[in-house]
């Protein structure tokens, strides 16, 4: 191998060792568009056949809807229940929003999990694997939207979240929950559609929404999107929450990683070098200068 | 044969000699030990509920406070006052000041201790403790998690460590001629050692970057990697300081022949060097409030909370070691470290847990049970140093 050949082979075998992640997210990124589910939430009227739905199909707890009153107060996701309705007395009466997990574009869970067990699959929605899990909760830390719960009371504790139903993507059919509603408040499909379907009826009706879809922006976009008549702080969204890829806070210190693990050594190999005085040439050799 | 006879023999010396040295020594009803044999016991039976119940049996962890103390105490803060090894030995072995040298290997020995026991009372904390060799088998590694990077370098740290503290064991066991090559190995563990270390530092802060909407602006910055980093500097020497006073109460008669100049010239090179790393801390600290204009934020009691912190137990030690170090004075430099030492907690303690959802209404405090298992693994690491440094030639005796 001549010199030549040698620099080729090191150049791509380099670059194919650097860029295999990037190399390997265009494929994901050309095979298929990722799916999710708008939210329109001047159509829900509370029903909660969502829950019920996602709670049979899930064989998590199903809630009694007709008499437990749990509208009476605000809920959150639980590891019981994937999926919660809130109502919300606002400035234009009364409103019913569906929480669930989000399926971040770039997921926090995702980023933060050290065995993948928190995955964002290529058709879009985030599940969890509990072979992997070591349950070390970093997941919940680092959502933005606090979904992923903790089984505490369980001697091999599960995090427990919306999957988008994967199961029944797979399969070809939609979530339990779209396929529940009697209201069409929920939508299936891809993003790119779901934006024009939401951007229509805003500019269609610009006195029924307000003039913003919250998830397209959101932590750098979410597969799940809402439309609203009020003001998103009003339904109990975070609205602080920024634009940025939550990935991202942690790419300049991962990025500087490389950099300490190869130049410190180096730097430090140096230094001891310098300082060993066996080295030193002529401790007797006396400075004139002064 | 003659070979195999020769083996058998030694290694029937090496099993007796290590059966001996396992027997306890010295009085038994020492005060330390009526406070914390009882302790270990109920630590040992809180952890049975929780392997048994689940951690929300014996914890107030909840689906808003996913860490406790357990994470908060003793991970992230042990490991930061675990910095004293990789500093020391940066000093030694890197630099060559062979002043310090009699103090590595206790340094070493307790850098050591304390992330066996700190770093692994994550396994306590974890759901699914016995899935922890996935990260390092491979069964897919998240390559872009700073967790992934943190869990190794604690692996690997650790067995750096243990090998920087190999050849002592080995001059305890007499096995000359290991303990000849171990030594050779010493540099490149102490590099490698150093690089690891100020990777999962800063790498324990990383952990927290993504909890931006989480954690009270004052505690929140994209700097919490280097000011982990930098502070851990001052942590390990402030740590050192103070074991070395408590070493120098209990293990008095282990020190036979001591030079107490010598101590006194170390603990004032210590002292200088923490007050510096502190004042660059601090300097930090104010670079990042005065660019984010946080004005607005110390007004009202997380504010004042905050001011505790960075100037109570950050500039006020500063000053304070700066002050015993021209006047030669150890007494205010072994306060001074104790309070160095509460800043770290605090400062810790505030990122993990105390301003960690300071908005939310339901805070989290720990539970008794967690912690009396805090407490055990303190007392356990104690109980272990101690049996090493009675056996082994730890301390020097020149």
């Amino acid at each position: 191998m001549d010199r030549r050949q040698f620099f080729a082979t090191s150049a791509t075998v380099g670059a194919a060792v650097l860029n295999i992640k990037k190399a390997k997210a265009d494929n994901a990124g050309q095979s298929k568009e990722f799916v999710g589910v708008l939210v329109d939430t001047t159509r829900c009227i509370g029903c909660r056949s969502c829950e019920v739905a996602c709670s049979t199909v899930n064989s998590n707890f199903v809630p009694d809807v007709k008499n437990d009153k749990a509208l009476e107060k605000v809920r959150d996701t639980s590891e019981m229940q994937y999926t919660v309705v809130n109502r919300f007395n606002t400035e234009k009466g009364e409103v019913f929003v569906k929480r669930q997990c989000m399926h971040c574009w770039q997921a926090a869970c995702v980023a933060m999990c050290l065995v993948n067990a928190m995955f964002k699959t290529k058709e879009g929605p985030v599940t969890w694997n509990g072979d992997k899990c070591l349950g070390c909760r970093f997941c919940m830390v680092a959502c933005p939207f606090d979904i992923p719960k903790a089984e505490y009371r369980s001697w091999n504790p599960r995090i427990m979240k919306c999957t988008m139903c994967y199961e029944r993507l797979q399969e070809g059919k939609r979530p339990a929950c779209v396929e529940a509603c009697p209201t069409d408040t929920l939508m299936f499909g891809q993003k790119r559609e779901l934006m024009e379907i939401a951007r229509h009826r805003v500019y269609s009706h610009p006195d029924k929404y307000v003039h913003h879809i919250y998830g397209e922006h959101e932590a750098g976009g979410t597969g799940w999107l809402y439309l609203s008549a009020v003001p998103f702080e009003q339904l109990g969204f975070r609205v602080d929450l920024g634009t940025t890829p939550y990935p991202e806070y942690t790419k300049n210190f991962l990025v500087s990683v490389p950099l300490v693990l190869f130049g410190v050594p180096a730097l430090l190999l140096g230094l001891s070098e310098l300082t060993d005085r066996k080295k030193e040439v002529g401790e007797s050799q006396e400075w004139t200068n002064e | 044969m003659n070979n195999a006879a020769v083996v058998t023999g030694e290694f029937n010396r090496v099993v007796k000699f290590f059966w001996q040295e396992l027997k306890p020594r010295g009085k038994w009803l020492t005060p330390f030990n009526v406070i914390s044999i009882p302790i270990i016991l109920i630590g040992l039976v809180i952890l049975y509920f929780r392997f048994v119940y689940g951690i929300g049996s014996v914890t107030n962890l909840n689906q808003y406070y996913p860490l406790g103390i357990w994470i908060g105490f003793d991970v992230v803060t042990g490991v930061a006052l675990a910095g004293g090894a990789y500093v020391i030995t940066f000093v030694v072995y890197v630099m060559r000041m062979d002043k310090y040298h009699s103090i590595v290997r206790v340094t070493v020995l307790n850098g050591l201790l304390a992330y066996i026991f700190y770093a692994g009372a994550l396994t306590l904390d974890l759901g699914r403790p016995w899935h922890i060799i996935n990260p390092i088998i491979g069964n897919s590694f998240g390559y872009n998690s700073v967790l992934f990077l943190v869990s190794w370098h604690f692996l690997l740290y650790m067995l750096t460590m243990a090998l920087e503290f190999s050849p002592v064991v080995a001059e305890w066991a007499q096995l000359e001629k290991a303990r000849k090559f171990l030594a050779g190995l010493t540099l490149g563990a102490v590099i490698f050692g150093i690089t690891l270390s100020i990777l999962h530092q800063s790498g324990l802060g990383a952990l927290f970057l993504m909890a931006k909407p989480k954690i009270h602006p004052l505690w929140y910055s994209e700097f919490i990697p280097v000011m982990f980093f930098v502070s851990s500097i001052y942590a390990g020497l402030s740590m050192i300081i103070f074991e070395g006073t408590i070493s120098h109460k209990v293990f008095k008669d282990l020190l036979g022949g001591h030079d107490h100049r010598r101590y006194e010239e170390i603990v004032l090179g210590l002292g200088k060097g923490a007050a510096i790393t502190m004042f660059v801390y601090y300097f930090f600290q104010a670079l990042i409030f005065i660019h984010e204009k946080r004005w607005q934020l110390i007004t009202d009691a997380w504010g004042y909370w905050y001011l505790v912190e960075i100037i109570g137990f950050v500039l006020v030690p500063c000053f304070m070691y700066a002050y015993a170090v021209r006047n030669r004075n150890l007494g205010i430099i072994k306060v001074a470290s104790v309070m160095a030492l509460l800043g770290i907690v605090l400062n810790r303690l505030n990122v993990t847990v105390i301003a960690y959802r300071w908005y939310d209404l339901n805070k989290y405090y720990p539970s008794w049970q967690e912690v009396v298992v805090t407490l055990m693994v303190v007392f356990t690491e104690i109980w272990i140093f101690r049996w090493i440094v009675t056996r082994m030639p730890v301390f020097e005796k020149k």
